[in-house]
């Protein structure tokens, strides 16, 4: 229940809330967690297998219990009760161990900012505030992060009466933080969790910007945002977790963490019961002990598991009238559904099972085990850690990376000492020394805790390790029965520290049952890895912006706009967005199909006149006296005996033979080339021209320049584009005599500086003009007004080359081909000694009779359009599929190839395709089957060049 | 990973920055019509995979573009040194 | 008490799996590394070979590197006629695995979705399918509606950034719980008296005259007859040892789950062109698997823009999964080959077996390669499944290029 005053919540202001179908209240400041007690919940969860009732454990993110789902303002699954920060309008439900998904799409924003500074400080307790101020006093760039709304860790709950530079604790938090906000060079992280540290201090961080507003946070701000740190050097003040004890029912809503339940107490002004009882190991229990009985806390007793806790101890507890059992320890928690009476009994280091002696009604059961540092973020660095028997728990040993760790972290116990420990750290820290040169903690740690992990019992079963998990120490032992004996295995058998806390304070105590089976020490059975994230992160919060049309960048090119005004669809090509047909209204007014409309761009094309912006190919200029000699080694045919002013296709391959792109080169000047890549390979290309040159050919005197987004290509195809042409370009001689195919020439072209290259990829008599992109929408709109020429797209493109039989890289070769194998020996140099590629061709497989090579198809039935990817096979019995369990074993059919591109030719009149086929070459004339569906279609190997294959209409 | 590259022309930068190149000092060779099959396949396929000091290649490729080696452990990440290309691999300690 | 939550009853494992062993003077056969595929090859050596005098020698704990950290994908629709041969014996062995090992391995077989996002993936997809059908291999092209019918949560709206455009599915396929299936196939072979001795790293391979005589541990040298290795990321470094050089580069390859949900995903989705798998397991966590990192590397650790990038594609797909938690990442070291197909069958040294250069891969295999790589031992020559993964198809050209049919863009 809540008390009148004391804690940090505002009081003057309600949030109303509801959980499970039940409305309460709270104040700012409060958790969930905190409201709940407040509110006199008790039972938070169920667990996940055992389905036992479950309640709130801890005050901080190392809650193994209290999982619940947030209903509105949006469902968010499996949070920690004790780590949401109370907003009006809260719904949230208890869980049993799995969340739920919204149904819908997140309408949060999310984002991303990366930061350097000289000094990472993680956790704004007493240490980290320090190190943070003494590394800010020099003016070093500072960031300090914290994953709570208000700094101060520990003095926040635990130390809430001590002074510290003449202020209480909270408040010298505040203003050392607010000094520390004022500084230029610092940042300081509020509700920000670092939860992931890689290679060089590199450090991720999740900030939780609006989640505390509820349905108030404002659309415009991002929810949470990941911070990516690089940090010349690291402070670690992450603090401590209290250990939890493994004894009879110690799952039961109302056993607490004595720190946590001081925490309630102190810092939101509730009392987590009314009458307690508190099991130690650890000096620590006393103070929380102390401050909920001076509360109004009845405390029944102080169980200390050591035979003589100290005599200033034992004067307080006397003078608050406790019963204080020495040598004692909890045999059960007993109740139905929480806490109701607690056994107690001498402790017997000698493992025998303890015996109730003595039992107390109560309903809050306190518990320390001691303190383990959070080492989490360090081992993460790839810092080692090492068990220090005295604490009985893991403490940072050295790291390569400059960080180090500072206070409670390292096992420093008191206020004064993390205090000093993380000024020293802050200064050193400037220093640039490594975390070996630290010297030992100031204040060696004076709890004298004993470590203390489990009550031995002839009956384990109720013995909870894992509460998320619902694994006991008898599970353990079934582990070790079972003959495992490495804690990465009995992890695994029983599934402890695999849940939502990822065994924050599971974890060691795991270990410790495990050794107290076998009977070895914890520090020889090594640990398990800590691994990011500390917490978990949502999704949408590592995803930040690169969603939806962020993904992944558009390019689009000058002309897009009048593609998509003119009916144009798309086709992703790369990253590019690429006309893939042109949809035109029928004069019924419904939209052309696809098919029609490929078909009439195509017959445009034959017949007429048509165009398409080209301008996404990969244009890459290449420079210097030594271009013709580097382009020779790059393609498989002859480069330098290219004349300045003619064109040439080429193929480049990579080293193992296969065929990687092809393009056009066209020769500017002696020393001077223009080359042309597929749409998908531009990049790759210049990349590999690159390496090439800098890493094997440093002495070739070349340049290589991408202008892909300068050169806006149109290429404008048909046989009365040569009309269209002149009608735009008066002072351009344009018959075939005066220019050739295979040439370029620079023209004006209504009126725009441009190059006119005679290329075709469709067989047909065509010219590639070439003009700055800024000027490409006038050409564009210049030859529309002609009136003669129709817009195609990718698809018409495909048809018209694969009439011509000219294959498209990466549609009809597959990294698996070579120039020879798609029929092109004629580009693969005999006179060059070498090229890239060249050696891989007279290898044992590349010379083997029977490779795939490409061939064109024609269905017997001319109507017939085969899918492409539709295998190929010799026979006509059909294949069986093997899916009947049992049955017989299915009959393969060995494949003879696939279709690699297959279209319905306006041209031919009919179907066709292209194949690679084994043997292909040697097979024209054959008949084979294409295993369509349940059908076998017959179909007739032909030669790849099915529209005009004596290159009669490249002329017009 | 995550590492922190010391570009030889820009200084440190981010991996993200990077392209990498495999291992370094792999010649192309002199002259690839003389080599047998399996030496050839030697230079198509083969590369060292230590654990531990590896000299490789690297192209800050979202940079300055340059290609340069570095030495690091692949056991730790480390990286020892880096250097142009052409120069020899550096001693360390 | 509460109804317990669906998933939360895993199959109890069973009360006695194995001993450690401490290593003997010399075994006719010493395996090098206890993850799933020696385990399964030391399975299959002593019950289709009757070699029983085996042990398997793991550096770490037993199964605890790449078959601890991957995302369990089982399927056998591979394009070329060679992966499916070896893919698809596997899945036969899946098929019936629980029996054979009488262990629980958690076996689904919920179907795998492969996206396609381009009307190029939408070829090699379909010629994949086609392909998958010659070969004996259960194989469907599903287009957009029949994606969602399959698996609901997907998105498959036309105006994102990469539309699905389809997927072909594998019903057959699906997925297992890898530590389930280690252990299965390590209670077995011990049962049937194969050793295993953990934390016993091996240093060195002996050779004498191109023979394998034995291995060098810290722990002594242990001599065999035969020596298979099995050592996926740190086969480089066992082989070197021997002077071999192998065509295989080590990676990190990082996984995540989230943590447990109600079940929202009814199968497994593959995405290639948006680097995305994910599944959900029995328990109802997430599973994925982000892309390997470029450099080489042998720490188990991968780059965290990785993982970002890898959520951003997984949100692209699946928007409801905005709000779900990555709860841990992990990374496994995987050793690619140039073909990413694997080397299954005999080294340059008499007496040695190799198998690696799994990649990313591995784990669907485990059976099959575990019977064709004990019958490689067991008769010194590959069994007819694993012959065309001979490390000499890099000298021939004769690759089995399973990445090369999707690695070009036009």
């Amino acid at each position: 229940m809540r008390r009148e005053s004391g804690g940090r919540v505002d009081r003057s202001r309600t949030l109303r809330f509801r959980f499970d179908g039940q409305d309460y209240t709270g104040h700012p400041g409060d958790t969930l967690a905190s409201a709940l007690l407040a509110g006199g919940v008790r039972q938070v969860a169920t667990s996940v297998k055992l389905g036992r009732p479950r309640g709130i454990f801890s005050a901080g993110s190392e809650e193994p219990n209290a999982v619940v789902q947030i209903e509105e303002p949006f469902p968010e699954p499996m949070l920690p009760a004790t780590t949401v920060e109370l907003y009006d309008g809260l719904v949230a439900s208890s869980l049993p161990g799995q969340g739920r998904l919204a149904t819908g799409p997140d309408p949060a924003r999310y984002d991303a900012v990366h930061a350097h500074c000289d000094v990472l400080v993680v956790g704004a307790g007493p240490a980290g505030l320090a190190a943070a101020r003494a590394a800010a006093s020099t003016g070093a760039r500072v960031i300090l992060a914290d994953e709570q709304p208000e700094p101060g860790g520990g003095l926040l709950g635990a130390w809430p009466a001590d002074v510290v530079e003449g202020l209480l604790g909270a408040e010298w938090a505040t203003a050392t933080a607010a000094h520390l906000k004022a500084l230029p060079e610092v940042r300081v992280l509020a509700r920000t969790t670092v939860f992931g540290y890689y290679d060089d201090n590199y450090l991720v961080a999740v900030e939780r910007r609006t989640n505390h507003l509820g349905a108030a946070a404002p659309a415009h701000v991002a929810r949470e945002r990941i911070w990516r740190i690089r940090a010349r050097h690291v402070v670690l003040a992450t603090g401590t977790h209290e250990r939890p004890i493994a004894f009879a029912g110690n799952d039961l809503p109302g056993v607490m963490l004595a720190g946590s339940a001081r925490t309630y107490l102190n810092r939101y002004g509730v009392l987590p019961g009314r009458r307690a009882v508190v099991f130690t190991a650890d000096d620590s229990a006393y103070a929380a002990a102390f401050d909920l009985a001076d509360a109004g806390v009845r405390v029944a007793a102080i169980l200390d598991v050591r035979p003589s806790p100290g005599e200033a101890l034992a004067r307080e507890v006397a003078k608050r009238g406790i019963v204080l059992l020495a040598g004692h320890v909890v045999t059960a928690a007993q109740g139905d559904g929480q806490v109701a009476s607690v056994q107690a009994g001498r402790h017997r280091p000698e493992a025998d099972p303890a015996v109730a002696e003595h039992a107390f009604d109560a309903d809050l059961l306190l518990v320390s085990g001691g303190w383990n540092p959070v080492v989490h973020l360090f081992s993460q660095s790839g810092g080692r850690l090492r068990f220090d028997e005295t604490l009985g728990t893991l403490v940072p040993g050295d790291s390569r990376q400059a960080v180090e760790v500072a206070g409670a972290a390292r096992g420093v116990d008191t206020l004064s000492g993390c205090l000093a420990d993380g000024a020293a750290a802050g200064e050193r820290a400037l220093g640039g020394q490594a975390a070996a040169a630290a010297p030992p903690p100031v204040d060696v740690p004076t709890a004298g805790g004993q470590a203390f992990w489990l009550v031995p019992a002839s009956d384990y079963a109720a013995h909870f390790v894992d509460m998320q998990r619902d694994v006991t120490v008898a599970d353990l032992h079934r582990a070790t029965g079972a003959g495992l004996r490495s804690v990465e295995h009995i992890k695994r058998y029983t599934t402890a520290g695999t849940a939502h806390d990822q065994g924050k304070t599971s974890g060691l105590l795991t270990t410790a049952a495990v050794a107290h089976a076998l009977g070895e020490r914890m520090g020889e059975l090594g640990i398990t890895t800590f691994r990011a994230p500390y917490l978990p992160v949502s999704f949408a919060a590592l995803a930040g912006r690169d969603r939806g049309p962020l993904h992944d960048p558009v390019r689009v090119t000058a002309l897009h706009d009048w593609h998509v005004a003119n009916g144009a669809l798309f086709e992703n090509v790369g990253h590019w967005k690429r006309p893939w047909y042109y949809q035109r209204v029928l004069a019924d007014g419904r939209l052309e199909d696809m098919e029609t409309a490929v078909l009439r761009e195509c017959r445009a094309a034959r017949e007429g006149v048509a165009m398409m912006d080209a301008s996404t190919l990969g244009k890459i200029d290449v420079i210097g006296p030594d271009a013709g000699e580097f382009l020779d080694r790059l393609y498989t045919n002859l480069m330098s005996s290219l004349a300045v002013g003619s064109i040439r296709y080429g193929v480049m391959c990579r080293p193992d033979g296969m065929v990687f792109d092809d393009g056009t080169v066209i020769r500017l000047a002696e020393d001077h080339f223009l080359l042309t890549t597929t749409t998908g390979n531009a990049a790759a290309v210049l990349d590999w021209m690159e390496e090439w040159l800098q890493t094997e050919w440093p002495s070739l005197r070349v340049y290589c320049t991408s202008v892909t987004e300068q050169w806006a290509t149109v290429a404008l195809v048909g046989p009365r584009s040569r009309e269209v042409l002149a009608g735009l370009a008066p002072g351009l001689a344009v018959s075939t005599a005066d220019f050739p195919f295979m040439t370029w020439r620079e023209a004006e072209v209504a009126g725009i500086p441009a190059r006119v290259c005679r290329i075709s990829f469709s067989g047909e008599l065509a010219f590639e003009i070439n003009v700055t992109s800024w000027e490409v929408s006038r050409l564009w709109t210049a030859i529309m007004d002609s009136g003669m020429v129709t817009p195609y797209g990718t698809e018409t493109m495909h048809v018209l080359r694969a009439e011509k039989g000219y294959p498209i890289v990466g549609q009809d070769t597959d990294g698996t081909v070579t120039p020879q194998d798609l029929g092109m020996s004629w580009v693969v140099s005999k006179k060059k000694a070498d090229f890239i590629g060249k050696r891989s061709f007279s290898r044992a497989d590349t010379v083997r009779a029977g490779r795939k090579q490409l061939v064109g198809l024609l269905p017997e039935d001319p109507d017939f359009l085969l899918p492409e990817g539709t295998q190929l096979v010799s026979t006509d019995v059909p294949a069986t599929v093997g899916t009947v369990r049992g049955g017989a074993p299915p009959r393969t059919v060995p494949t003879l190839g696939h279709v690699t591109s297959s279209y319905r030719s306006a041209a031919l009149g009919r179907t066709f395709a292209l194949a690679l086929v084994s043997g292909g070459q040697s097979r024209l004339g054959e008949r084979l089957y294409a295993p369509v569906g349940d059908a076998l279609v017959p179909v007739t190997v032909t030669s790849h060049v099915l529209y005009d294959p004596e290159g009669t209409r490249r002329d017009g | 990973m995550m590492l922190l590259i010391p570009c030889p022309w820009c200084g440190p930068r981010d991996e993200a920055e990077f392209h990498y190149g495999g291992q370094a000092h792999v010649a192309y060779p002199e002259n690839p019509a003389a080599l047998s099959d399996e030496e050839w396949a030697r230079y198509l396929f083969f590369r060292d995979n230590p654990k531990g000091a590896f000299a490789e290649r690297w192209s800050h490729s979202a940079g300055c573009r340059r290609w340069f080696n570095a030495l690091r452990d692949t056991a730790t990440n480390e990286i020892h040194a880096v250097y142009r290309v052409g120069e020899p691999r550096p001693v360390t300690s | 008490m509460t109804p317990r939550t669906p998933g939360a009853d895993l199959p109890e494992h069973p009360d006695r799996l194995w001993s450690a062993a401490e290593p003997k003077a010399s075994y006719d056969v010493v395996i090098v590394g206890a993850g799933g595929h020696g385990l399964a090859t030391a399975y299959y050596l002593a019950k289709n070979h009757g070699i029983t005098n085996v042990a398997v020698l793991e550096r770490g704990w037993l199964a605890g590197g790449n078959m601890a950290r991957n995302t369990t994908i089982i399927r056998s629709n591979y394009l070329w006629d060679e992966s499916a041969g070896i893919y698809e014996h596997a899945l036969k062995l899946w098929e019936d695995l629980e029996e054979e090992l009488d262990y629980p391995l958690l076996f689904s077989q919920r179907g795998v979705l492969n996206l396609a996002h381009s009307l190029q993936d939408v070829r090699d997809s379909k010629r994949r399918v086609e392909a998958n059908k010659l070969n004996g291999v259960d194989a469907e092209w599903l287009d957009p509606k029949q994606v969602k019918e399959v698996c609901p949560i997907v998105d498959i709206s036309p105006d994102v950034r990469y539309p699905v455009l389809g997927a072909t599915f594998q019903p057959r396929a699906g997925i297992a719980k890898h530590d389930h299936v280690a252990w299965g196939f390590a209670r077995a072979a011990a049962a049937l008296g194969v050793e295993f001795i953990e934390h016993c790293e091996v240093t060195g391979l002996r050779v004498t005259g191109g023979r394998v005589t034995g291995v060098d541990t810290p722990r002594g040298t242990i001599a065999a007859g035969r020596v298979a290795l099995c050592a996926a990321g740190h086969t480089s470094v066992v082989a070197a040892t021997a002077g071999i050089g192998l065509p295989l580069q080590s990676h990190p390859l990082q996984a995540l789950v989230s943590e447990l949900l109600e079940p929202v995903h009814p199968t497994v989705v593959m995405s290639n062109a948006v680097h995305v798998y994910v599944s959900q397991a029995h328990k109802g966590e997430l599973v994925m698997g982000a892309g390997i990192d470029a450099a080489n590397s042998y720490r188990q650790r991968g780059a965290f823009h990785i993982i970002e990038r890898q959520m951003a594609a997984a949100l692209e797909l699946f928007p409801v999964f905005a709000r779900a938690h990555v709860l841990r990442t992990w990374g496994g070291v995987v050793d690619v080959s140039p073909d990413a197909s694997p080397i299954v069958g005999l080294a340059p040294v008499e007496g040695l077996y190799l198998n690696c250069g799994w990649g990313t891969g591995g784990f669907k295999a485990t059976p099959g390669v575990g019977w064709c790589f004990a019958h490689t031992i067991a008769h010194g020559e590959p069994h007819p499944l694993n012959a065309p993964f001979s490390l000499d198809r890099f000298v021939t050209g004769a690759l089995v290029d399973e990445h090369g049919a999707a690695a070009v863009a036009h």
